[in-house]
């Protein structure tokens, strides 16, 4: 705590110089990138003590970014799409076409929504039923007009409910991973904040998967890992260690293929600076994915996934 | 396609060595009588007295559903490797070898072919003893090295789920073994190749939420548990009690989640019904 007050005493300290600087003309920008280096220094040294627990609460944080900033801020022309053809309009799930770098692509994002009210209509980001419906159909028409698909990742799990057991959740999920592994048009997922098991998977078996830096990807949340496997709750940060569910982690395992720096202190603090990385890397990664052609995508998606997992030969006696 | 053609497999001892330290009775979860060991297994480990349903090891499953001495084993001599160094109360490297030990398996999944009434396949059978049946990096890889033996010896693939879902103490690997089953399931697809999905209990979590649930023709065990998310938790959710057949086969069938309920006697010929079709 008292070495977060020292970072913002020092933000303070050099708005203030700033200000002088520009009232009075006073030339002060030799001490001000002093300060500013120091800063800098001290920021990087705070983020190298951020344990798991810390990222944890850093993409869960609420002013954290959600998906519709990134939309808002990465496409242009968002046309919003509405309904699963059967069941309802899943508000956990923003999808829609948009241009981005005026190429038609379909957008699929998860929705925490923001603020209280806003929350309460997204369900926290809890997707049902309809949400991965709603995902498959937007797919289906991605698909058929070739528009290379962007999904942004962001909710603690799918929605625990009886009415989503009642309408197979499971079985949307799975059919939604299927759809996004056979899909014969480029691929992009990010995980922005929680990428929270079954559910965040459902939309992220994409061609490029890229993870914001202070974001989170896990098989299980570690409230739900500690209740199963400690017996306890509370034990959440000692299961968040346990599970490494960090960035870099995910990146060590194969799993994702770029981390986005967000700048000190995360992403609700340097927008600008995640958001032109992130649009640096989409750019890059979807101009590479628009050079292959159908079958070689296909099979590099099919290997990507084919290889994915951890084991040994048994070398122990039967 | 790599096929591992080149690895040893393991053999299926169908020959059970008598179990030394375990007791000659059991006590039935449901109806609380004690039942001797022999007779529960005599009537396909269903209780005598309520009719309840005992979960079968992944070898019992085998010799109940598919022609005698058809089964030959083709389960890769693979084992975790404990990737994440993962301790909670106790070691996951000490969980996989205790479940090692008791099981006799490498995890919890045995996969080979075999023929039901002189119909081939390629049947994987998952093992509830083994952490609850989880699926790790091993169980993904003996899924998706079952369904490519089928792609490859053009045989119907037929899955016997028993898990409680992705396995925790392997992190983010187990849960992208949804993607990579699901991705070698459409190899099926390509090769116009039936999947059967047999749900047994319990097939729930990150398991029913993938390959289980994209069986070409579903089956669900009487006496099963199939869902996404436990009870516990949506009861905590929702604040409200659920009733007592929630997520039952029944449940399931009801909700149009599975093809069929089918009695555990009549599996075997339920499933060699189904595959005349193909």
């Amino acid at each position: 705590m008292s070495e977060k007050r020292t970072l913002q005493e020092l933000e303070k300290q050099i708005e203030q110089l700033k200000n002088l600087n520009a009232k009075n003309g006073l030339d002060l920008s030799a001490e001000i990138d002093n300060l500013a280096e120091k800063l800098a220094e001290r920021q990087e040294s705070a983020k190298e003590e951020l344990d798991e627990w810390d990222i944890v609460k850093l993409a869960r944080h609420p002013d954290r970014p959600s998906s519709k900033v990134y939309i808002d801020r990465l496409t242009d022309d968002f046309y919003s799409l509405h309904g699963d053809r059967l069941l309802g309009d899943d508000k956990a799930l923003i999808g829609g076409m948009a241009k981005f770098n005026e190429q038609s692509v379909m957008v699929i994002a998860q929705s925490k929504g923001g603020n209280a009210s806003k929350s309460k209509e997204t369900n926290f980001g809890m997707l049902r039923s309809e949400g991965y419906r709603k995902a498959h159909r937007l797919m289906d028409l991605a698909e058929k007009f070739g528009f290379p698909i962007l999904t942004l990742i962001d909710t603690p799990g799918a929605y625990p409910g009886k009415d989503a057991e009642e309408k197979n959740i499971g079985g949307m999920i799975a059919r939604s991973i299927s759809k996004m592994v056979s899909v014969d048009v480029p691929t992009m997922s990010v995980v922005i904040g929680e990428g929270g098991s079954g559910g965040a998977v459902a939309i992220g078996a994409a061609d490029r998967v890229l993870m914001l830096e202070n974001s989170i990807y896990s098989v299980i949340s570690p409230e739900g890992c500690a209740a199963i496997l400690w017996n306890d709750e509370n034990s959440a940060d000692e299961a968040a260690r346990a599970l490494r569910l960090t960035a870099d982690h995910a990146k060590e395992l194969g799993i994702v293929d770029e981390i986005i720096g967000e700048g000190p202190e995360g992403a609700h603090k340097n927008l600008e600076v995640t958001v032109s990385s992130l649009e640096e890397s989409l750019n890059r990664n979807l101009s590479q994915l628009l050079e292959l052609d159908r079958e070689t995508l296909l099979a590099k998606r099919h290997e990507r996934y084919r290889n994915i997992g951890s084991f040994k030969r048994v070398t122990k006696e039967e | 396609m790599p096929l591992f053609r080149d690895e040893e497999y393991l053999r299926v001892d169908f020959e059970e060595k008598q179990e030394k330290d375990e007791a000659l009775w059991v006590k039935c979860k449901s109806c609380g009588k004690l039942i001797f060991k022999k007779k529960l297994q005599e009537n396909n480990h269903i209780c005598p007295n309520c009719g309840a349903y005992f979960f079968l090891t992944a070898k019992e499953r085998i010799k109940t559903l598919v022609d005698s001495e058809s089964f030959v084993d083709e389960t890769r001599r693979i084992e975790s490797d404990d990737p994440l160094g993962f301790i909670d109360v106790k070691p996951y490297e000490q969980r996989v070898n205790e479940a090692q030990k008791e099981t006799g398996m490498f995890d919890a999944i045995i996969a080979g072919t075999a023929e039901i009434e002189s119909m081939s396949l390629v049947l994987a059978v998952m093992d509830f003893r083994f952490i609850g049946g989880s699926m790790g990096s091993v169980v993904g890889e003996q899924i998706v090295n079952g369904i490519e033996l089928a792609a490859e010896k053009k045989f119907p693939f037929v899955l016997v789920s028993s898990s409680g879902g992705a396995r925790m103490q392997e992190g983010l690997l187990s849960l992208l073994q949804m993607v990579k089953t699901t991705s070698a399931r459409n190899l099926l697809d390509r090769e116009g190749l039936p999947f059967i999905s047999i749900m047994t209990y319990p097939t729930t979590a990150g398991v029913e939420a993938s390959v289980a649930s994209l069986g070409d023709i579903i089956l669900a065990e009487k006496g099963a548990l199939i869902g996404f998310a436990g009870r516990n938790v949506i009861e905590k959710t929702i604040g409200e009690e659920l009733p007592p057949d929630f997520q039952s086969s029944q449940f399931a069938y009801d909700h149009g989640m599975v093809d069929a309920v089918v009695e555990r006697d009549n599996l075997r010929s339920e499933l060699s019904e189904v595959l005349k079709f193909f």
